[in-house]
């Protein structure tokens, strides 16, 4: 600790030669990075290029096969996260890691009670988080339930429990992912004021227009390695981008239209009740024949919703969804998706696969009542397997065999497979929610192509993503949905990210354009 | 600091409506005594003996709560419960009370140790570890007993045989409450004069402090103990978080594995006095003597919505229905009585409740699943009343199944209420997940 | 090697290792005992000089099995959908007395007598169950505490029916109550032939139980079912992942009140066997404890019908010993500590061997890819 300030030279964190395998993959490989105090570094790469395999080995999650690891100049080894926090760093994770049934104090102490003669002492507890939230402009009721909470409160409950823990260097994972631009402006002013009183911040992220304006120092991270450090200055956005992706950035750009005048899916007036607000209220769009419909809006305003309610899986308070010529709104699951709805869901493991079965048996699942799958009131195992031989070869699955269960797969093969399948139902309307999340390059770039290509024969297609780039570049129409509502309906030839973002955040308001 | 006031308020708000809550139980329980004239529904021999039985039950129940605050599911208590009687009686036959106190947590520790070997160190699933244990309990305990209480071993000659094990050589001393319930006994005089209210209180005030065995009251003194542990100290926080998210709590470096092996050998030993509780009251082992007293531990903490002072009243109240069978299997008929003044009163309050709030739209909405409730309670009260008119003496077996067809009514009807710490039963490893 | 060939070898060398520790653990404790392990091991394998008391043993071990398979069968209906069953033993009881009941009060031809018998069983045990299923479905209440206390209360009812209302006349001098006896006509014929067939005697009492006929349809059936047809894949899929079923078209609540009923009407079978092979009535001497013995026989199987048949032989192979191991001096209920320690090493060498597959495969997913190119793994 002396050392640092006896000379502030000596880098906060330095990573060197950080080699990670796991059973037959490189996840890291020769990461070298070296992060200067009371600077904000931050770290950015591709989905799957290796960033949150390096956070835990830093973190003390995993370890790693090779490298070395100092922390203000000293070598450490880390075994668990205790050894980590004991070293002054602290993670800020992705996805919360917080009891929903404990008070805000409670997540915040846990591991490091104050206790007095045996008893939680929670009025020293308190006293100390209340000094750590005013110095750090931290709002907070350490006695809220945090189950109460919203996402950015529950993250600064995150940035407190590390604060708590004496934590000089901060890591944040994929931090801005879940906010609202206002929530990510918050944000940074508190990441400044941590920055301001001497504590180093490694950001990861993949927004490269976040980065650029937090950051004081940029480490490119591609397949698995550093590729390079630059100084946010003398960077764009685009080629900081380039940098991410290498030579092969790929375009999700969509040529000439398609569109026809045969409308497949008519959803009009759908309005589904919520313990508050409607969670959809009033929500109508056709998708045509050869269209590719997006909806673009910040995470949970009512995209789950109109995916369920689409598919059968909500209950509609009223309205109706006609598919072709028949209103589908009181159908079952299972007869939306014969009567030719497909579905790549938001969630591949939570929705999509049945992760310790064979890929044949998931080839079958969602179209077990239709042939190959089905004969008679059998399985056919062999149609089954052949059918899932040709998904295999032509969606390029890289897969030892058809008898391999899905967990096997890297999260783009699983993708493709799940491509593959529900575009072989010969389906009129296809519902992709994300589905190019958590794939690496390669793989997005094919299912972008068998995208179009389905779109070319004729497919009409609802496209959900977070990815803006994608949204606009695959879409014939796109729509914005905010607070459960469709607020805009934007041509995506002439429609800029940035405007996007403004209808997203409700920042702009005027509805209906051309 | 608004928070802690409103929440001090509400906390003050809800002892005194558990004040009115008691006072009303007692009245009516006195009403239905009246009433039916048995006085047994309110005797102090029968909350004395609903003491001794609820006890075995409560504490199986705080095994339960150790465990699943932990995260893990504990469906082996009653084969740790029985693992406990056995080695109660066997050391209690040769050593005494004391002896056999300790054996009997030791052993029960033992079955919970299995239970998170298998569960925690090879991540089997709860429920399948827990059917295991249950299998293996009475096969060790029987195994044990025909190689050492067979015919013709030291202990056979003092009386022990394939099922049974000696009689306990010393019995845990008893005390009571001096001058209100021995010596002059006030209170036994008072419930003997059988006044409206007053020798009911007296009776159940009697029946809890006269002849009460030391042990008892340490075994009473767990759940305000396990509260405080849970609730109040870094352990109970580090253990209750290793069941509601164990990768938060491993992420700030509490030890979870560990965690969840220290709660459920707790949870085992509390099992395991349970079964000694059970030894006591026979004063020696007996095959099967656990009859399913684990279950209905587990019962009672469910019941309880997974809090100590929940499980401490589901317990007492399967303890007073085995009590009460016990002591008259016809006063059992009373509660037909109960049930509907019971149902007499909640259906009062529902229509006071109406009447005040009309007019919301929501309510007219619920309007029609109102009268069908109402009318299904008025129904209910009709056939209770006149069951209670008719039936002289219910079979034993239905008086048996009580605490479990009031299991199965309270998850039904509050099932969505109830909260079990969310990571309960969830196969933990480390480093995997998020 | 093909990945499902190495899984179904990894588990039965899991599955022999664990028998071999748990004979091993047996050995420490018939030491313990003052007894000689070899003894002990050579008494389950004495099935007697003469031809007679061998046919005898074998008998015991298959009219053993048969209600442990058919237990074994209800219980994993439920848990391949990982519906947690612990029901069964409430519910083939209270299906027991009610067929034996009901089967005792009217005489038909014996193929009607019996099949309307073998059906009483499956809709009273398919009803027991379904109160569990449809406390899940419109209330939430978890299966496993719902159904043991299901138990408890059908075998009190059991209890109080075989005093009360279903009791039979009691027999000049005997102390136990049970059913009205049932007709002839009710009685499954035993299937002694099979033995004398080549030319062996007959075994004593009541002989090989036909019913082991039913048991084998019974399975076969089912492995049909839930192995090759879309119903078993909704049940494979439920178990698997819920949420991807119900996005895949599968009603969750259809599936879990079918499996429920499906497992409660095999259940219902579980003590037909023995009333209709040997008892001819429900009495209070009738076998108990099969239900839960059936958890531990599926969990053994693996919740397939053919390794659940081994592993219901395997449990009426050890039973058997019980007696000859009485006459070795050696206490008899050796066997249980031998049944629990089989089925808990079972089921922690699937955990391990599960993990041990899945690595491979995982290994050779990766070595299709290439081992140039890095991969977030999800860990």
């Amino acid at each position: 600790m002396s050392s640092e300030t006896l000379a502030p030279a000596i880098p906060a964190v330095e990573l060197e030669g950080i080699t990670k395998r796991f059973p037959g993959v490189v996840a890291n490989h020769d990461i070298r990075i070296t992060v200067d105090p009371g600077t904000v570094h931050a770290i950015v790469g591709e989905n799957g290029a290796g960033k949150s395999t390096l956070m835990k080995i830093l973190y003390g999650m995993q370890k790693p096969d090779e490298g070395q690891i100092r922390v203000n100049g000293e070598d450490v080894t880390f075994r668990t996260p205790s050894d980590a926090i004991n070293a002054g760093i602290g993670m800020v994770h992705q996805h919360f890691m917080l009891a929903d049934n404990f008070t805000v104090l409670e997540n915040i102490v846990l591991g490091a009670e104050p206790t007095k003669a045996g008893r939680l002492d929670r009025a020293t507890a308190r006293e100390r988080i209340m000094k750590l939230a005013d110095t750090h402009g931290l709002r907070i009721d350490p006695d809220r339930m945090v189950e109460e909470l919203g996402v950015g409160d529950r993250q600064r409950v995150e940035i407190l429990k590390v604060l708590y823990r004496g934590a000089r260097i901060l890591i944040l994972d994929e931090p801005t992912a879940v906010l609202v631009p206002q929530e990510v402006d918050e944000l940074f002013g508190n990441l400044r004021e941590l920055k301001a009183e001497g504590l180093t911040v490694i950001f990861i992220s993949h927004k490269l227009d976040e980065v650029l304006s937090i950051a004081d120092a940029i480490t490119v991270i591609r397949r698995g390695t550093t590729v390079a450090s630059v100084d946010p200055q003398d960077v764009t956005a685009r080629g900081l981008a380039e940098l991410m992706v290498g030579s092969e950035l790929p375009t999700p750009e969509t040529r000439e239209s398609t569109v026809t005048d045969t409308v497949v899916l008519d959803v009009s007036g759908v309005t589904v009740a919520g313990p508050g607000r409607p969670l959809l209220a009033d929500v109508s769009f056709p998708v045509r024949a050869g269209e590719v419909v997006g909806i673009a809006g910040v995470e949970g305003n009512g995209q789950s919703e109109l995916i369920e309610a689409i598919m059968g899986l909500q209950v509609l308070q009223s309205g109706a969804i006609r598919l072709g010529e028949e209103d589908i709104a009181t159908w079952s699951t299972l007869r939306r998706r014969e009567a030719g709805i497909g579905y790549i869901p938001e969630d591949r493991h939570r929705q999509g696969l049945l992760l310790e079965a064979s890929l044949w048996e998931n080839r079958a699942l969602g179209h077990q009542t239709r042939r190959p799958a089905k004969k008679g009131i059998w399985i056919d195992r062999s149609a089954t397997r052949a059918d899932t031989e040709r998904i295999v070869k032509d969606y390029d699955v890289r897969t030892p065999s058809v008898e391999t269960l899905a967990l096997a797969l890297s999260g783009g093969n699983q993708q493709k497979l799940i491509v593959g399948r529900e575009m072989s139902g010969l389906p009129r309307f296809l519902i992709a929610a994300h589905p190019t999340r958590g794939v690496d390059v390669g793989a997005q770039a094919a299912i972008w192509d068998h995208l179009r290509n389905a779109r070319a024969l004729g497919l009409a297609v609802l496209l959900i993503s977070a990815d803006l780039d994608e949204l606009i570049g695959l879409s014939d129409t796109l729509y914005v949905i905010y607070r459960g509502r469709l607020v805009a309906r934007l041509d995506p030839g002439n429609v800029t990210p940035e405007r996007l973002g403004g209808y997203m955040t409700g920042a702009i308001t005027n509805s209906e354009e051309s | 600091m608004s928070t802690v006031a409103t929440a001090e308020a509400r906390r003050v708000r809800k002892y005194h409506l558990g004040l009115v809550a008691v006072a009303a139980l007692l009245l009516l329980l006195s009403l239905v005594r009246v009433m039916s004239g048995f006085d047994d529904i309110t005797s102090s021999g029968t909350f004395q003996a609903a003491l001794m039985l609820a006890v075995p039950i409560g504490l199986a129940g705080l095994g339960g709560l150790w465990a699943e605050r932990a995260g893990i599911v504990n469906i082996g208590l009653e084969g740790m419960m029985v693992l406990g009687t056995w080695f109660a009686g066997w050391a209690g036959y040769q050593w005494g009370a004391t002896a056999a106190l300790v054996a009997g947590l030791i052993a029960g520790a033992l079955g919970g140790l299995l239970h998170a070997i298998a569960t925690v160190g090879f991540g089997v699933d709860h429920i399948i570890s827990g059917v295991a244990i249950n299998l293996l309990g009475p096969g060790i305990t029987r195994f044990l007993s025909e190689v050492l209480y067979a015919e013709g071993t030291k202990a056979g000659e003092a009386g022990a045989g394939l099922t049974t094990s000696p009689a306990l050589s010393s019995q845990a001393p008893s005390v009571s409450l001096p001058l209100f319930s021995s010596g002059p006994d006030w209170l036994g005089s008072l419930e003997e004069t059988h006044i409206f209210l007053l020798s009911d209180v007296a009776g159940i005030l009697g029946g809890l402090t006269r002849n009460v065995n030391v042990l008892v009251i340490l075994a009473v003194a767990l759940i305000p103990l396990t509260y405080y542990v849970l609730w109040h100290t870094a352990f109970g926080l580090r253990l209750r978080s290793s069941g509601e998210n164990p990768w938060a709590a491993e992420s700030l470096g509490v030890n979870v594995y560990r965690t969840k092996y220290v709660a459920t050998v707790i949870s085992g030993a509390l099992a395991g006095l349970g079964g000694v509780f059970l030894v006591f009251i026979t004063t020696k082992y007996v095959e099967g003597q656990t009859a399913g007293r684990g279950f209905i531990g587990l019962a009672a903490m469910i019941f309880g919505n997974w809090r100590p002072g929940g499980l401490a009243m589901g317990a007492s109240l399967f303890g007073y229905a085995d009590g009460l069978q016990l002591r008259s299997s016809q006063a059992v008929t009373g509660f037909f009585l109960f049930g509907a003044l019971l149902l007499i009163i909640w259906a009062g309050l529902r229509v006071r409740k109406q009447l005040a709030g009309r007019g919301t739209a929501e309510e007219q909405l619920a309007g029609v699943k109102h009268y069908t409730l109402l009318a299904a309670a008025a129904l209910g009260a009709v056939v209770l009343f006149w069951l209670w008119m008719t039936v002289d003496k219910l079979p034993n077996e239905f008086v048996f199944i009580t605490p479990h067809v009031l299991t199965l009514l309270v998850l039904s009807v509050a099932s969505q209420r109830l909260r079990m710490p969310k990571a309960d039963g969830v196969r933990y490893r480390r480093g995997e997940q998020h | 090697m093909p990945a499902g060939l190495y899984r179904a070898l990894l588990t039965v060398a899991g599955a022999a290792v664990a028998i071999v520790l748990a004979i091993a653990i047996s050995s420490v404790a018939i030491v313990a005992a003052g007894a000689d392990p070899f003894t002990a091991f050579a008494a389950f394998f004495d099935f007697g000089s003469k031809e007679a008391t061998q046919v005898s043993g074998v008998t015991f071990i298959i009219n053993r099995a048969v209600p442990l398979f058919i237990a074994g069968l209800a219980v994993a209906v439920g848990f391949r959908m990982n519906l947690f069953n612990i029901g069964v033993e409430g519910q083939y009881r209270i299906a027991a007395i009610c067929a034996a009941f009901v089967g005792s009060q009217f005489s038909l031809p014996a193929p009607l007598q019996i099949t309307f018998i073998i059906l009483v069983a499956m809709i009273v045990g398919g009803l027991y169950a379904l109160i569990p299923a449809v406390l899940k479905v419109t209330r939430g209440v978890n299966e496993v505490i719902s159904t043991i206390m299901l138990n408890y209360i059908a075998i009190n009812l059991a209890a109080f029916l075989v005093r009360g209302p279903f009791a039979g006349e009691r027999k000049e001098g005997l102390l136990t109550t049970s059913t009205p006896e049932l007709p002839e006509s009710a009685m499954f014929p035993n299937f002694n032939f099979l033995f004398e067939m080549f030319g062996l005697p007959s075994p004593r009492g009541a002989g090989l139980w036909g019913f082991v006929g039913v048991a084998i349809v019974l399975g076969i059936v089912l492995w049909v079912v839930l192995e090759r047809t879309r119903f078993g894949f909704e049940v494979k899929a439920s178990g698997l992942n819920s949420m991807a079923a119900l996005a895949s078209g599968v009603n969750p609540k259809k599936m879990i009140i079918s499996a429920m009923v499906l497992s409660g009407a095999i259940a219902g079978l579980i003590g037909l066997p023995e009333i209709l092979g040997r008892t001819g009535n429900y009495g209070t001497g009738f076998t108990a404890g099969l239900g839960f013995l059936g958890i531990a026989v599926a969990l053994l199987g693996r919740n397939k019908p053919v390794g659940i048949a081994v592993a219901a032989l395997l449990f009426g192979f050890l039973d058997r010993a019980q007696t000859p191991l009485q006459f070795a001096n050696i206490p008899p209920s050796v066997v249980v500590i031998i049944q629990g320690a089989i089925v808990l090493l079972v089921v922690i060498a699937n955990e391990i061997t599960g993990r041990m597959a899945l690595r491979r495969e995982e290994r050779r997913a990766a070595r299709q890819l290439g081992t140039t190119t890095p991969v977030e793994v999800a860990v």
